[in-house]
């Protein structure tokens, strides 16, 4: 509250959000520059032993890995595992986890469990079954819309078709409390209009155009 | 510093307490010297707290790691960038951080807000004491940022590797500040209430910081989203992690309110509900703040699990009691002015675009405690992770997509068939035109299309919107049409920046449509041997190993694989992931290995690469290619959304004290029909 000045402020909103705005731009920095087109590889100065020498600190490498085969790009696999969260407390599902935190050694072992049940000649939601057999049915990434977890899956659109249903009762009942209202009014009133309905319509969207 | 940090933070609780109890007490009515002394602690509580943040950040700087904050959060080989945030780091001094910034507001609302709410500023004073004061008795009596250790570590542990990115240090600040300026808008309302001045006049301050807030909160949220993507490495930026849903839900609230506020005051209505969204929005804020540091709920997000969460849990329902009772009280009050008319009305648009954001809010929060809820009620645990939430969730959201494109084509009070027919036929032809391009491009994933054909839709009333207005300068003014366009929008700030929100959203849609057609693999490369991707956009890309190569850094020792990019052939640079060995001062590993990805982004899609390790330790690399389309639309929509919210709060540019009935020009039109005969 700026003494002497009125219903004014000390520091004006404008000066307060100019000073705002000039705070927005630093963030949008790491955004452009992060689409930066190219990475540079870093200078080499641990070097390996050739060209597919071992590494001078495998350990600084992360987690020592295995090769890959075709089916960990398997679109049935990664779909499963989609659907299978991993128990390390990461609350990712399986492909994710395995395919994000390296340090995690959980969703390895819990891959090379799908892999071995799709060998048995599983199917996927026998795959799931097993899983949640197992584990219980926190192993799966949203729980089977069944019993009470029905009411996971149902409850917010019951209550917002609920309270929408409600709403256009409310309005419609509002409206012909309204028109009832209206029409009292206009048996009352003695002067009519003295514009065409092409004028009103014309005014109307006229006033359409200005409103906000 | 400890000692005087510790002395800062009592002195700020005794202030507070005091402040609070002046404030509620009532006795300042009537004496003008009395509620000065209230403000006037707010100003004192801030000083207060700021020395206690300069205590602490003393303390990181100066390297004290007898504190032991300070040696859970920093080393001596920290960049000093990240010695900076990590007042924020950690649960400690986010309390810290979160109080002093929260003073910093509450002196900023009594110096910017104008004098004719002089009435108010007592008891905004003590809402605002009152919360900083909870939080400096949680610093106090739970999780003290000046507690020293029982010796001196020659070294402190550092910050955690995921922590160390620019994201981290920007993003939670803003995000804090869109949670914590939440409180000036709740101040409002409740002194309002306490006041019992309940005309429209209040609701112009409350708006104003709320956009605030909305603002801070959106960019935050969008920046978590670019630190998620960028520095987690899983190729997505929205994992509905709980914490990810709890800023979320505030945000709903706040966007639901923006829109209501409108009908309060164009047309006096919805007085109640808009006072329980603000009271609801304040309480949501706080409900994210207990999931984040109570442990409760399991997140990739959350602070350590301690005892700071029950005194969250018990504020927040404290402040549930208090503030709903205290609306209940002043129901009669709260009366509307007039009634809703038709169901084909502004008003009756944005009650249903209300409904749908609270119903949203509802879902997310309800998707969020499920877990809770089942193990309460069945004894067992069960997960809901992302294919509940987009299966409750990616309907709800398109409906509001639909709701942001229908919303402004409706007159206020009362539409009829010709202004409907007249509003609604270029946005429809602008959806259906856009669906059947998609279909005739081949695109059939059912979510994306509805989500694009919505957008089009949107777009045609945004741009229909502009043309229109443009149009209306032009023949009154004869303007060029840049000037008109720039006139319209400094004219009539609320209504464009709004417009330009809504664009920021319909990009963010289109944006979100794009990850249906990512692509990934993963691959192991010996250097020298490449592995080949089509993308969505029907490009050919290479990616040919060259090598791994390992090399000390400040604080980390660095393992980069490096890969070339060709694309359809052509050569396209390279690209670098990288696996971070973060160590001490001493050279002792502190964490266990990070992961950088690699990112390359264009108009059109994102190549992400993640080197997962190497085999056996050698040079042959397990790598995990994405291509992501769109992404990088997902940030420029976040920044078109903030330029929006930017437009819309800037001073001036509006109609000016017009009341609430502004909207009922056809009342007028019919007396002045009335008045000819």
């Amino acid at each position: 509250m700026g003494r002497g000045r009125p219903d004014r402020e000390a520091v004006t909103r404008r000066e307060f959000l100019a000073a705002g705005l000039a705070s927005l731009v630093v963030p949008l920095f790491p955004i452009a520059s992060h689409t930066a087109p190219l990475q540079i590889a870093a200078q080499d100065s641990l070097t390996g032993r050739g060209a597919t020498g071992t590494l001078r600190d495998p350990g600084a490498a992360g987690r020592p890995r295995l090769p890959t085969d075709a089916r960990e790009n398997d679109a049935e696999i990664q779909a499963i595992e989609r659907q299978l969260a991993c128990s390390c407390g990461c609350t990712l599902d399986i492909f994710t986890c395995r395919t994000t935190d390296f340090t995690c050694t959980y969703s390895p072992e819990l891959h090379r469990e799908v892999l071995a049940l799709r060998d048995s000649g599983k199917t996927a939601q026998e795959i799931l079954d097993t899983f949640v057999a197992k584990y219980g049915e926190k192993a799966l990434m949203a729980p089977k819309p069944e019993g009470f977890n029905l009411a996971g899956y149902l409850v917010p659109g019951v209550l917002i078709a609920a309270a929408g249903a409600g709403l256009l009762v409310f309005v419609g009942r509002r409206k012909e409390a309204l028109a009832a209202v209206a029409s009292a009014a206009a048996s009352a009133s003695t002067r009519p209009v003295a514009a065409s309905p092409e004028e009103l319509e014309r005014l109307r969207r006229e006033l359409a155009d200005v409103e906000d | 510093m400890t000692l005087l940090g510790q002395f800062a933070l009592w002195a700020a609780f005794v202030l507070g307490l005091w402040s609070v109890a002046l404030s509620f007490s009532g006795r300042w009515q009537g004496r003008p010297e009395l509620s000065a002394t209230i403000v006037r602690s707010c100003y004192a509580i801030t000083g207060c707290l700021i020395v206690a943040s300069v205590s602490l950040w003393k303390g990181l700087i100066s390297h004290d790691f007898n504190i032991e904050y300070v040696a859970a959060y920093t080393s001596r080989n920290l960049p000093s960038a990240y010695i900076f945030s990590a007042l924020w780091a950690g649960q400690k001094g986010s309390l810290l951080f979160w109080a002093v910034v929260l003073s910093l507001f509450a002196s900023a609302a009594q110096l910017l807000t104008a004098r004719r709410f002089a009435h108010l500023m007592p008891y905004v004073a003590g809402v605002t004491s009152a919360v900083i004061t909870f939080f400096v008795s949680v610093m106090i009596f739970a999780a003290d940022p000046f507690e020293r250790l029982g010796f001196t570590p020659a070294d402190g542990r550092g910050l955690n590797p995921q922590l160390q990115n620019v994201g981290m240090v920007i993003h939670p600040p803003m995000l804090y500040l869109g949670y914590i300026s939440i409180t000036i808008p709740f101040a409002f309302a409740v002194a309002a209430l306490l006041s019992r001045r309940l005309d429209t006049g209040w609701i112009q301050a409350i708006r104003k910081w709320t956009l605030v807030s909305w603002l801070f909160l959106s960019i935050g949220i969008t920046l978590g989203m670019w630190w998620a993507y960028v520095e987690l490495g899983w190729g997505g930026y929205w994992a509905w992690d709980p914490v990810e849903n709890a800023s979320l839900l505030p945000w709903l609230t706040m966007t639901a309110f923006l829109h209501s506020v409108m009908i309060q005051e164009k047309r006096g209505m919805l007085k109640r509900w808009n006072l329980g969204l603000i009271i609801g929005t304040f309480l949501l804020s706080i409900f994210g703040t207990f999931i984040t540091r109570s442990g409760v709920i399991a997140s990739v997000h959350s602070f350590t699990q301690s005892s700071v969460g029950y005194f969250f849990l018990a504020f927040l329902v404290v402040a549930a009691i208090l503030s709903y009772t205290l609306l209940h009280t002043r129901w009669a009050l709260l009366e509307a002015d007039v009634e809703l008319e038709s169901v084909l009305s502004r008003e009756a648009a944005f009650l249903f675009n209300n409904l749908l954001f609270v119903g949203i809010a509802f879902s997310v929060l309800w998707g969020t405690l499920f877990p809770i809820l089942s193990e309460l009620v069945r004894g067992s645990k069960i997960t809901v992770g992302v294919p509940f939430f987009n299966r409750v969730n990616v309907p709800l959201g398109l409906l509001l997509l639909g709701l942001t494109g229908i919303g402004p084509l409706i007159a206020w009070r009362k539409a009829s068939a010709n202004n409907l027919k007249r509003q609604f036929i270029a946005p429809l032809a602008s959806g259906m035109l856009t669906l059947a391009a998609l279909v005739v491009l081949g695109v059939r994933d059912f979510h994306a299309l509805v989500a694009l054909a919505l957008s089009g839709f949107v777009a045609g009333t945004v741009v229909q919107e502009f043309y229109r207005g443009i149009r209306a300068r032009r023949r009154m003014h004869g303007e060029s049409i840049p000037l008109a366009f720039v006139r319209l929008i400094d004219r009539n700030r609320r209504r464009y920046g709004g417009y330009l929100v809504h664009v920021g959203v319909l990009i963010y849609f289109v944006a979100f449509a794009g990850m249906a057609f990512k692509r990934e693999r993963e691959a192991t490369l010996k250097p020298g041997e490449s592995v080949e991707m089509d993308s969505p956009f029907g490009h050919t890309y290479q990616f040919t190993h060259l090598g791994i190569s390992q090399y000390e850094s400040l604080n980390r020792i660095v393992s980069a694989a490096t890969v070339q990019v060709t694309k359809d052939g052509k050569a396209a640079g390279l690209m670098t992931s990288e696996k971070r060995q973060h160590v001490d001062s001493f050279k002792r590993p502190t964490f266990e290995p990070s992961t950088e990805v690699g990112i390359r982004s264009n108009l059109q899609e994102d190549l992400y690469i993640v080197f997962a390790g190497s085999v056996d330790g050698t040079e042959e690399a397990v790598y995990r290619f994405n291509i992501n389309p769109l992404v990088w639309w997902v940030w420029f929509g976040g920044l078109v959304l903030a330029l929006g919210g930017v437009v819309t709060m800037w001073p001036g540019g509006g109609p000016r004290s017009l009341g609430p009935r502004r909207a009922q020009a056809g009342y007028e039109v019919t007396l002045v029909g009335a008045g000819r005969d």
